[in-house]
């Protein structure tokens, strides 16, 4: 970033020294350990040939899981930025009772393992569980069904906006939306017109990065889902299974669309990153 | 002069703070009212409550004939100035102008007008596409009176609107409200912590302390005739003196001071005399002057701050024309004649310290 301090001087050729050593740290860790295996399974996936990219795609429990990712991806990305949004709204604006455990709480998703959140939802919904019976009455298939598999990804996906846009809003005070309420807002337009304004940027990274992690999401979908093939499984499921099915090609070519995805919403996240920084500076 | 807001017992509790008590106060038509006191006074939560943006503890808050104790920020026709400012950042100056417009649905032709209008009223005719952060702190406080005064308010509230500012621009401001006020003739309320902001600009002064009214007045009764030692001691600069009540007079060192015919013979009391009452010079002048000796002199320009201390041990500080200052100077023995001292029988919020007074 442009306000990264310098160094603090030392003698000129330790110093040259040093930054060597650093830089071939840095490059290798990120190159071992992040570049390489993108770069492996590009290659897989070229080395493979278009017809392996095109049986993959047309097969029908492949093209199933991608419309699950898909509908789960969005309907979480929605949720938790209508809910993140009202959330973060009113942890920063009003003061009760319980607000700082609030705000401790939102955070859990980000501690716990995902598998442990896929078996909680097994305990509530699953056969036995505390709201199995008022589901089942009404004929509603919760666990190893779209709806578990969709609120377990939700789950997991709350602090993601929640964190991005509370310190802004904590960081812009109030004094906009006192001064537009005095011109004669109403609380609702002071909200749209004031408030969701200044957020914006933070409030599209939060997305961004739900979006992202709600993609790749796998131990607590794998738990509710069953991974039912055609059915409940999911794009990051399917990879799961062809690699144990030994599919290495299309398994690969699902993870390659996926991580292409990935590297999308990258760009997207720093740029709106970068317009949140400034955001929440002016 | 019809009264244009009237606040009537109004109090304000925040938790087991008393932020404000009992305040009573009557601001005219068309006239500025200024709200004066030290932070923590609770005059700026006076305004926010007269603008509805907190909700009193108790009292009521009239504007004319109507009681708006109860009604909602937006629909008090109030226009209201931050000390920050307060512009909206993602809006240009034309946007943020047009706001109180907006949100009202007014029709986009007579918008474009009123914007245009207040663009040169507030001189800021070629900024209007620019962004607030581009913008000094002197044009954003224009564009936050313009975009106050777009929706025809029928009163202005302005929370120290000068207070984020150097002192240049502060000067320069002060004086163009002062002109604005004049051309427009808009009711007006300001807070401050600065005297001579309040003096300068206001028609009425209400000097707050500790969340009550210490004093309502114009300019020229709050500065000669303070009703209590606070007022005393908070508008304008005071030397504090302890003396005895002797005869109607104020007895300390060998001087006797006129003022407190008032008083009983014996009371303890504090004089403000102000350093400007205070003349300084070589000779006994009209027999009621007190011996004194020279401890500092600062040249101020024009003036000069001498800092002299009484017989009893008593410090007080005068500021005199250069020109009288023949023959004083640190060290010497000098006579001290105090004139227009204000006499108040000490109570618990009286007698701040004499130096913090005297800087001001």
């Amino acid at each position: 970033m442009s306000t990264a301090s310098p160094a603090i001087p030392t003698h000129p050729a330790r110093r040259r020294l040093v930054r060597g050593l650093l830089l071939t740290v840095m490059f290798l860790y990120i190159f071992i350990l992040l570049v390489a295996p993108f770069a492996g399974i590009l290659l897989t996936a070229i080395k493979n040939g278009s017809a392996v990219v095109s049986e993959t795609f047309s097969r029908p429990d492949v093209r199933h899981a991608y419309w699950l990712t898909f509908v789960i991806t969005i309907v979480t990305m929605v949720i938790t930025t209508i809910f993140g949004l009202i959330t973060a709204y009113v942890l920063a604006r009003h003061r009760f009772f319980g607000r700082r455990l609030m705000n401790a709480l939102v955070e859990l998703p980000l501690a716990v393992s995902p598998v442990t959140v896929g078996l909680m939802a097994v305990l509530l919904f699953g056969r036995g569980g505390w709201f199995e019976p008022f589901f089942a009455s009404r004929g509603i298939q919760v666990i190893f069904a779209l709806p578990s598999m969709i609120l377990v990804t939700i789950f997991i996906c709350i602090p993601f906006v929640i964190r991005e846009v509370g310190p802004v809003l904590e960081e812009l005070g109030t004094n906009e939306e006192e001064a537009a309420r005095t011109l004669g807002a109403s609380p609702l337009q002071t909200f749209f017109r004031v408030t969701l304004p200044n957020v914006r940027w933070g409030l599209l990274y939060g997305a961004a990065l739900g979006t992202a992690r709600a993609l790749g999401e796998i131990g607590a979908v794998l738990i509710v889902s069953g991974a039912i093939q055609g059915q409940t499984e999911t794009a990051t499921l399917y990879i799961f299974r062809a690699f144990e099915e030994r599919q290495d090609a299309s398994g690969n070519v699902v993870a390659l669309s996926l991580a292409a995805v990935s590297i999308l919403l990258l760009v997207g996240i720093e740029f709106f990153k970068h317009r949140r920084s400034k955001e929440a500076r002016s | 002069m019809k009264p244009a807001i009237a606040v009537e017992h109004l109090g304000k509790t925040f938790g087991d703070f008393r932020a404000v008590d009992d305040v009573t106060f009557t601001v005219e038509e068309g006239k500025i009212t200024a709200l004066l006191g030290p932070s923590g006074s609770g005059k700026s939560t006076v305004l926010r409550m007269i603008a509805g943006l907190e909700d009193p503890s108790e009292g009521r808050i009239f504007l004319g004939p109507q009681d708006l104790t109860h009604v909602s920020v937006q629909d008090r026709s109030v226009g209201f100035v931050f000390q920050h400012y307060a512009l909206f950042r993602h809006m240009t100056v034309r946007q943020n102008i047009a706001f109180g417009l907006t949100v009202r649905k007014e029709p986009r032709d007579a918008r474009l007008k009123r914007v245009n209008e207040l663009l040169e009223l507030v001189h800021l005719g070629p900024f209007g596409d620019r962004y607030p952060d581009q913008l000094s702190g002197g044009q954003r406080q224009r564009v936050a009176l313009a975009r106050a005064l777009a929706p025809r308010p029928e009163v202005l509230l302005l929370d120290e609107p000068f207070g984020a500012l150097d002192a240049r621009v502060r000067q320069d401001l002060r004086r163009w409200i002062d002109e604005l006020h004049r051309e427009l003739g808009i009711t007006s309320v300001l807070v401050t912590h600065d005297q001579e902001e309040a003096l300068e600009l206001a028609n009425t002064v209400v000097v707050m302390h500790e969340g009550k009214v210490e004093q309502v007045g114009t300019p020229e009764e709050v500065y000669d005739q303070p009703a209590t030692p606070f007022v005393a001691g908070f508008v304008g600069s005071a030397n504090v003196l302890e003396g005895l009540v002797i005869g109607g007079k104020v007895q300390f060192g060998d001087e006797l001071l006129e003022g407190a015919s008032h008083l009983s013979d014996g009371s303890a009391v504090h004089a403000f005399v102000r350093p400007h009452d205070v003349r300084v010079g070589t000779e006994s002048m009209n027999g009621s002057s007190s011996a004194a000796t020279v401890d500092r002199i600062i040249n101020l320009g024009w003036t000069s701050k001498v800092y002299v201390s009484l017989p009893d041990g008593q410090a007080l500080v005068a500021e005199v024309p250069n020109e009288t200052l023949a023959g004083v100077e640190e060290g010497a023995s000098v006579f001290v004649d105090l004139r227009n001292a204000k006499v108040f029988q000490p109570t618990g919020t009286a007698g701040a310290p004499l130096d913090e007074l005297a800087s001001l």
